[in-house]
């Protein structure tokens, strides 16, 4: 995973509650089995008008001009600002992968759905939990600015505004210090090794019939 | 030392270690695969040159993208076979045990894993897919993870996790004819909404729960994520091992007293305090239809289409206004005088034996209405299946018009050929109704089998008790 760096970007609105992951990335795209290029069918049945399909090319098929996506004065955007319980539904993590392939590096709202949420953290994209009003202030600064940006630094837990005014937000710890070093979790999992052959021998001994097939290391 | 929820026994006996901050290193004893959401993981561990921690703790089946007619002539569409076929190499690379496409066993991965004895009271069990938290229904605590995670389980047989907060909704009181477990779990988000769990684990509890089958008590474990809840639970008690005994992947005989002993301890202490308590009566749910397009958007089967001009809280109203707006209604139509184009029976939420017995038992002397272009009947698994044949209850769905069809997610999520159509309107037994997920343009009206089976019959929505009196 790449590193998180200091994000100064234009800002997209998705002035919308409950944006379920079947809308970031409809199910016909979950066929793939790689894990880039997303991105061009990022909420695909939004974005353009007639039906996406895997294979198709996306160059060609009509964009829906109301789409918020589809407007020049989002183009760019890195920051995407919406409403409440984002990301809900399927635990697919095609929705992270096709929001990251499309330059988001920064989701802001009100809440997360838990498993979006989790899996965000995995692909180098921060999402960052602010109460209902501030979010309110920021749509309309959005809507009100055409080319609003916002400065989104990980480090010091905080947004900058244009004029200076600074919004900060939480982020767990750990998460955080995986973000900004690109860990992966499977390498740093791997350094307890011996803690996780411990807790089998133990379990083995409580509950032994969810051990019957596994050889348990008996140093 | 204050009781403890069963969440957090279940929690306290899976930590292999933890950091200060609570971040855990969780043990995870089942996980299920499913073609979907394991490719990319599989290919990361090759990338890496890792191998499976424990294979013999993973069990796979293709369900998403399978066929649910002439199986014997393969996935038609190459993407999916492609995923399927990818599914199938993986599992053999790797060492895992895989229920292939022809296999009598092969179903919708949540209905496999407790048909199976897979998924035993006591365990932590994940699968790339939300709706894992079925399995709670075990006192497992089950729950969806993403791809990342689906490798970092294979490879390491452990989950980075931050413990949740403990919820309780308790369902006291008896169900009215005709009421069923769909209708409960409709009724909480209903209530709670789809955020209402978001960072808790749901313990189901209450003697309307008690009264429920393990299937019931699927359903609404499984329908627990809708609430924002990654995790619903239901405290063991007799039914519970009852159902577990004997199943090719339970304690053998040597074990099972051991396993059983175990098992008796697996509900909350009496002292436990929640983090949030919520009551229900079982006597005020009626049975339940979703009118919009996220499952809180759901009133009784006797009410009318809601009015967002009622609804105070702008955000929510604007919400209500594009849901009328995609699934075609007005507000103030009785639920009742919706007609529906197609009707599905099946999905993890509904697709067990007892589910298709119910939808039987309604559908049983009766004709799908002439109105209703397509009702169809997939069983969770080549198992239910089977059992549902001995039955004889394909004969009554058959004989009604109905279409009965193999295992698999089918019109669920619409990723194989089962879809609708722009517009059409559907009676579903799955569990979501967002814009989309039945086929582009698709509106999807959340129900139990039974109501979904009156509504085959009478070509709108009815109170399965009318239609058979
Ligand atoms: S039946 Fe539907 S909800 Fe269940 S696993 Fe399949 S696609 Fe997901």
């Amino acid at each position: 995973m790449k590193k998180f760096t200091l994000v100064d970007a234009i800002v997209a609105p998705m002035d919308r509650p409950n944006v379920d992951t079947d809308a970031i990335i409809p199910k016909q795209f979950l066929k793939s089995i790689k894990r880039s290029g997303f991105g061009p069918n990022l909420f695909d049945e939004w974005r353009y008008l007639d039906v996406g399909e895997p294979g198709k090319d996306n160059s060609k098929r009509p964009l829906n001009p109301d789409f918020v996506l589809n407007q020049e004065r989002y183009q760019g955007a890195e920051i995407l600002l919406t409403r409440k319980n984002f990301g809900c539904g399927s635990s697919r993590e095609h929705a992270p992968w096709a929001l990251e392939d499309y330059g988001f590096s920064v989701v802001i709202a009100p809440s997360f759905a838990d498993i979006f949420f989790n899996n965000c953290f995995k692909n180098g994209i921060l999402p960052i939990v602010l109460d209902e009003e501030t979010v309110d202030d920021l749509f309309k600064a959005v809507h009100d600015n055409a080319g609003y940006k916002l400065v989104v630094n990980l480090q010091d837990q905080v947004i900058i505004m244009p004029d200076g005014k600074k919004i900060t937000y939480d982020v767990d710890s750990f998460r955080k210090h995986c973000l900004l070093e690109g860990l992966d979790d499977i390498g740093l999992t791997l350094q307890h090794v011996e803690a996780i052959h411990q807790y089998e021998k133990n379990q083995s001994k409580t509950t032994p019939w969810l051990f019957a097939d596994a050889e348990i290391n008996d140093n | 030392m204050a009781g403890r929820t069963l969440y957090d026994k279940l929690w306290d006996s899976h930590v292999v270690r933890e950091e200060a901050d609570g971040t855990a290193l969780l043990y995870i004893d089942r996980h299920l695969v499913h073609e979907v959401t394991s490719p990319q993981a599989f290919e990361g561990l090759r990338l890496a040159g890792r191998t499976l921690w424990r294979p013999q703790a993973n069990l796979a089946t293709p369900d998403h993208n399978v066929p649910t007619t002439e199986r014997e002539k393969g996935i038609v569409d190459p993407v999916s076979r492609l995923q399927v076929e990818t599914l199938g190499q993986n599992c053999v690379e790797f060492g895992i045990t895989e229920f292939g496409m022809d296999d009598p066993r092969q179903g919708i991965v949540h209905v496999i894993g407790p048909e199976q004895g897979a998924t035993l009271p006591g365990m932590t069990v994940v699968c790339g897919d939300s709706h894992t938290s079925t399995h709670g229904a075990f006192a497992a605590l089950a729950m969806g993870i993403g791809t990342s995670e689906v490798e970092h389980v294979l490879a390491t047989q452990c989950l980075i996790q931050k413990k949740s907060k403990n919820m309780r909704i308790t369902v006291d009181g008896v169900l009215a004819a005709g009421v069923t477990a769909k209708d409960i779990a409709l009724a909480i988000i209903g209530k709670i909404g789809t955020a209402g769990g978001t960072g808790f684990t749901i313990e189901f509890a209450g003697s309307a729960i008690r009264d429920l089958s393990m299937e019931g008590r699927m359903t609404l474990c499984n329908m627990t994520i809708e609430a924002g809840a990654r995790a619903g639970l239901v405290a063991v008690d007799d039914q519970t091992i009852e159902y577990v005994r004997g199943r090719p992947y339970s304690p053998d005989e040597k074990s099972w007293p051991q396993a059983v002993d175990y098992w008796q301890g697996l509900h909350t202490d009496m002292d436990a305090v929640f983090d949030s308590e919520i009551l229900l009566q079982a006597e005020d749910i009626r049975p339940q239809v979703s009118w919009g397009t996220s499952p809180e958007m759901v009133v009784s089967i006797d009410d009318e289409v809601p009015d967002p001009q009622q609804e105070a809280d702008a955000v929510k109203r604007e919400g209500m206004i594009s849901a009328l707006k995609y699934m075609g209604l007005e507000s103030g139509m009785a639920i009742r005088d919706i007609p529906l184009d197609k009707v599905f029976i099946g999905s993890c939420t509904n697709s067990r034996i007892e589910d298709i017995r119910a939808a039987a038992a309604v559908v049983s002397g009766h004709k799908v209405s002439g109105t209703v272009k397509l009702a169809m009947v997939v069983p969770g698994s080549g198992l239910v299946k089977a059992q549902a044949e001995k039955e004889g209850l394909d004969k009554i769905f058959i004989d009604a018009g109905f279409e009965w069809r193999d295992p698999g997610c089918s019109m669920c999520l619409a990723m194989n050929a089962d879809r609708l159509e722009e517009g059409e309107r559907c009676a579903s037994t799955s569990n979501r109704n967002f814009e989309g997920r039945q086929g582009r343009g698709g509106r999807t009206h959340l129900v139990s089998p039974a109501v979904a089976a009156a509504a085959a019959i009478a070509g709108h929505f009815i109170d399965p008790i009318r239609l058979e009196n």
